[in-house]
């Protein structure tokens, strides 16, 4: 009986492991996480506008309808990117997530206070590389690292009524990632 | 034989435990750092490169994207403020202010993130469609029929939760209580379908 009692007690703390690395495993092996998601429809480094979700069609799970969306689905394997879009007239915001869909980095409008969001997107090393007389000109530009090579750049435009969904659309369509 | 059996009987064990527990903790949500105020909850962490294991594991799971936290917070309820949970068949009223933002919306959503089809197809308001009282605060009916004011149709949908979200606001990872985020009551017991 108590051998048994020992059997159970190995059993859960084992599977106190199993469950621990199952959690943080999860995020690499998901096969249907929104990066996979949205790469079939979304070229690299370039920006794709994202259909509107619908009750019958959404592309990814609890996307908010009053927002129109655009993504660039990034790879700096090839060298740092550069991002603007312009403000729309009521809300823009632009958010950075990993490939494993951690949003590191976020900014909206105001933050940006310009009338184009404009930064850099490059990881690590690629900063490190610059040269040091780029870097102090780098003052009035914004620099974003990121973590990993790949990853999704999200442009949010709000549409305060449906009626200026079409505004927040077109606005949208002048923002650009490019390799630089 | 014998420990064979036995650790046979362990790994057993371990799998039904290990995976059982992940499987809970991704369906039923593990909270780390939740704000709860009322029947709301929000994790502003998930915004952020801080965010914990559980929120990273559940949000590649379901394939979503969070709302970065310099972009806003968004709070989901999956109940009235009694604890029941919300039935599209059924009125709830949802009154009262909200934390101040540039803009906010109210979306509604089928438990597995879907809009609820309708006939009006209408699944949210931002904060610029409400109608408000003189003193700024609002109320919204949800319903499966129409009702006059701001009616946020269910489409008869058993079970809905509710994702109000907060553009370029203060609220976030340092709001610790209702009083400095005051989110509105939503009351259920009206009328059923």
């Amino acid at each position: 009986m108590m051998r048994w009692l020992l059997w159970i007690l190995a059993g859960v703390l084992l599977g106190g492991i199993v469950h621990l690395a199952t959690i943080l495993a999860l995020p690499r092996t998901a096969s249907q996480d929104a990066y996979a998601r949205l790469a079939p429809i979304t070229p690299v480094n370039a920006m794709t506008p994202i259909p509107a979700p619908t009750p019958a069609n959404a592309l990814l799970p609890f996307m908010d309808p009053a927002f129109a969306v655009a993504v660039c689905r990034y790879d700096l394997s090839a060298g740092a990117m550069k991002f603007t879009a312009p403000v729309s007239q009521a809300y823009t915001s632009v958010t950075f997530y990993t490939r494993y869909g951690v949003a590191y980095y976020a900014i909206n409008d105001r933050a940006a206070g310009r009338r184009l969001i404009e930064l850099d997107l490059m990881t690590t090393a690629q900063r490190d590389d610059l040269p040091d007389d780029e870097n102090v000109t780098a003052a009035d530009r914004l620099i974003i690292e990121s973590p990993t090579l790949t990853g999704l750049i999200v442009v949010r435009a709000l549409s305060p009524e449906p009626g200026l969904m079409p505004m927040a659309q077109a606005s949208l369509t002048g923002a650009r990632c490019r390799t630089q | 034989m014998r420990l064979l059996l036995g650790s046979l009987f362990t790994f057993m064990v371990a799998a039904a435990v290990g995976l059982g527990s992940t499987w809970f903790a991704l369906t039923r949500g593990a909270a780390f750092g939740t704000l709860q105020i009322g029947a709301w909850t929000a994790r502003p962490k998930t915004g952020t490169a801080d965010i914990d294991p559980y929120a990273r594991a559940a949000i590649a799971r379901a394939g979503a994207l969070p709302v970065g936290l310099g972009d806003g917070v968004a709070f989901l309820a999956r109940t009235d403020d009694q604890g029941h949970p919300l039935d599209g068949r059924c009125d709830t009223l949802i009154s009262g202010t909200t934390p101040p933002a540039r803009y906010f919306t109210l979306t509604l959503y089928e438990p597995d993130g879907k809009l609820a089809a309708n006939s009006l197809d209408r699944q949210g308001f931002t904060s610029h469609e409400l109608i408000r009282n003189q003193d700024g605060s609002f109320e919204i009916t949800v319903a499966p029929r129409t009702r006059a004011g701001n009616w946020l149709p269910t489409g008869g949908v058993e079970r809905y939760i509710l994702v109000m979200r907060f553009y370029d606001t203060a609220v976030g990872i340092a709001t610790r209580a209702g009083r400095e985020a005051p989110l509105p009551s939503i009351k259920s017991g009206g009328a059923c379908q």
